[in-house]
């Protein structure tokens, strides 16, 4: 007894120290800078200062609305995209099929996201692949500016985000039992009934498993919105990262982190309680 | 008798492979139909392609006189009870049964009326509101049956729902299935490997194998009048003897077998003298120590074991060139002293031995 409790202290150790070290501490610090300022003299003083301005300047919470709300735009379009793609590798595709589609999957994860951002604006953009075809077939005369724009980033966010939600989707419908279609569809059911009624039903817990990954990635996302998505397209991390890297207001920058951090854990609070489900639930 | 279900010619190929050959039969209204045949006949490819969940390679599938070729699974006028139910996880007992009303387009408060008779009559009042976990396997059963009946489809078929049970629970389900049957006047079409489940619950039961029909008849039929070697050794228990054909006639044929006895028996198919032939002989067929021997065909073997098990006891016997036979054992006391090692006498009446063309002669 007393030994296993040793073995199992052992155990979490780099567990707890990682937690603490990477995540407690700096987000500890984090918290205290937020909330520190310079009073009118230059004198460090504590302050909600920093919070103070992000409600009173119309920027900051357009920017932190708008991504909120792309966020979740991206997810649902991953998640009806994802959703036959899952179907079809774990129900309809061959065993030996099923394999070659998810290492297609997985294929262009094994470079990084920056190369397969720039992979898409070679496409899209105004000297691009696309274009160059589009003018060829002589569809337009001018090329078309297909970058730089909000479908553009939102078309990559989806990309970039895919697999995070087809991996849990295919599990959970592996564990699907074909006859439970085929029961509902001998009971009556057309196709959309037996989506509705039997598939999405039982894979619900991916389907909240992969939700929520698919929006922490994208609201946390910096690269693929500030490449693709333009000047126009301002996404709350680089608010974040300009007041850090730009202006040096690590106050400033650490407050703006904090409301993204309350941002995504109240969106993901308010979807689980629409969805009746509960955080432990959909983890195990 | 109008005929629920009639099917004519029914053949599915896969590829060269044939799994339903040309197969026809009749169900008539109301009654209880099963096909028996071993793992891998075909007979859960023919009940697949009668739900429409598998097309027919060629054939005709009627169903109350309507051709079912171009009509979908949801369309059909049948339902089918899963091997393993099926029953939908996510959805309550009641739900569960209601579901194939809502598909229909029923509303709320006739739909819970329904729901409520049909448990009602499956014996589960008031289970509604449970979940289907909580069911017990017998109670899961009822609820995969009463999910159909509550449609009142024209034919109900059962893919061996019966094989997940344990072996009590299955005897229990037997006997409820056929009752359930009566009550409710559905016609039932029942698959199963299990001779027993067909023979106890059937109106009329079809032998099935390698994609073929070999016989339909009522349970007694299969048993007392086999119409093929095949089904004479998959429905129920029986001895064989190899032997050839000495003389045959009208009233049957005369066998030697090659251990060298010599029997009379009633002879199905061709039996030529001079051919080889199958001798079939059910275990119950033999009697032990007749006291009137005369007309009987009777043999000494040496008991090797008692193989009690109550009503169905058997001696496991085996004769001097160590050829093993069954022979049952009634539990009337009369028998109480035989033990292993001795010799006794059998006899047995000609009319209940069955000659066969030896396979591959005919």
């Amino acid at each position: 007894m007393k030994g296993s409790r040793l073995a199992f202290a052992i155990f979490l150790a780099p567990v707890a120290a990682w937690l603490f070290l990477l995540i407690v501490l700096p987000h500890v610090d984090l918290l205290l800078m937020s909330l520190r300022g310079k009073d009118e003299l230059g004198e460090r003083v504590w302050t909600l200062a920093n919070y103070m301005n992000f409600f009173t300047e119309p920027v900051y919470w357009l920017t932190f609305v708008r991504t909120a709300l792309y966020a979740v735009i991206t997810t649902a379009i991953t998640f009806c995209i994802a959703m036959p793609v899952s179907f079809y590798i774990a129900k309809v595709a061959r065993p030996r099929v099923q394999g070659a589609l998810m290492v297609l999957l997985l294929l262009p994860f094994w470079v990084s996201e920056l190369v397969r951002v720039y992979g898409w604006m070679i496409l899209l953009r105004e000297s691009g692949v696309l274009n160059f075809f589009l003018m060829k077939l002589g569809l337009t005369q001018k090329p078309v500016e297909m970058l730089y724009t909000d479908a553009a980033m939102i078309l990559g966010l989806v990309y970039t985000s895919m697999l995070f939600m087809v991996v849990p989707l295919v599990s959970v419908m592996d564990s699907l039992d074909d006859s439970l279609i085929e029961a509902a569809y001998d009971l009556g059911a057309g196709k959309w009934t037996i989506w509705r009624t039997i598939i999405i039903p039982h894979c619900k817990p991916g389907i909240t498993s992969g939700a929520i990954v698919v929006f922490m990635l994208t609201l946390g996302n910096y690269l693929t919105p500030n490449l693709m998505g333009g000047k126009n397209s301002l996404w709350f991390t680089e608010q974040i990262y300009n007041q850090f890297i730009a202006s040096f207001n690590w106050n400033q920058g650490s407050a703006f982190g904090f409301l993204l951090l309350a941002l995504s854990s109240l969106i993901i609070w308010l979807g689980l309680k629409l969805s009746r489900q509960k955080l432990g639930e959909v983890a195990s | 008798m109008a005929s629920d279900l009639s099917v004519r010619n029914l053949t599915k190929r896969f590829g060269e492979f044939k799994a339903v050959d040309e197969v026809s039969f009749d169900v008539p209204a109301g009654s209880f139909f099963s096909i028996l045949g071993p793992s891998g006949c075909g007979k859960t490819t023919l009940l697949r392609m009668v739900a429409g969940f598998e097309a027919q390679s060629s054939g005709v599938i009627e169903i109350r006189g309507k051709d079912m070729a171009d009509v979908a699974p949801n369309r059909r006028p049948v339902n089918l009870v899963f091997q393993h139910l099926a029953l939908f996880p996510m959805m309550s007992v009641a739900e569960n049964i209601a579901f194939g009303l809502k598909r229909r387009g029923l509303k709320g408060a006739e739909v819970g009326r329904r729901v409520e008779a049909m448990l009602e009559r499956v014996g589960l009042p008031g289970y509604g509101p449970k979940s289907v976990n909580q069911l017990s396997g017998g109670q899961k059963q009822r609820v995969a049956i009463a999910r159909c009946l509550v449609l009142e489809p024209s034919v109900l078929l059962l893919d061996e729902p019966l094989g997940a049970l344990d072996l009590k629970l299955r005897e229990q389900m037997k006997v409820e299935l056929k009752k359930l049957q009566a009550k409710v006047g559905t016609t039932f079409i029942y698959i199963t490997h299990d001779q027993s489940e067909a023979l106890v619950m059937s109106d009329r039961v079809a032998v099935m194998n390698r994609g073929r029909f070999e016989q339909i008849g009522r349970p007694q039929e299969l048993y007392g009048e086999p119409a093929t070697p095949f089904v004479a050794r998959f429905v129920g228990e029986n001895n064989v003897w190899s032997g050839e054909v000495t003389a045959s006639d009208a009233a049957g044929a005369t066998i030697r077998t090659d251990e060298g006895f010599v029997f009379k028996a009633r002879a199905k198919g061709a039996c030529a003298p001079g051919g080889r032939a199958d001798l079939y002989l059910r275990p119950e067929a033999m009697r032990i120590e007749p006291r009137e021997a005369e007309g009987l065909n009777t043999f000494a073997v040496t008991v090797k074991a008692i193989l009690f098990d109550g009503a169905n006891s058997r001696l496991l016997t085996v004769t001097e060139q160590e050829h093993e036979l069954l022979v049952s054992l009634p539990q009337n006391r009369r028998f109480d002293h035989i033990a292993p090692g001795q010799r006794i006498t059998v006899g047995w009446h000609p009319d209940s031995g069955l000659c066969f063309p030896a396979m591959g002669a005919s």
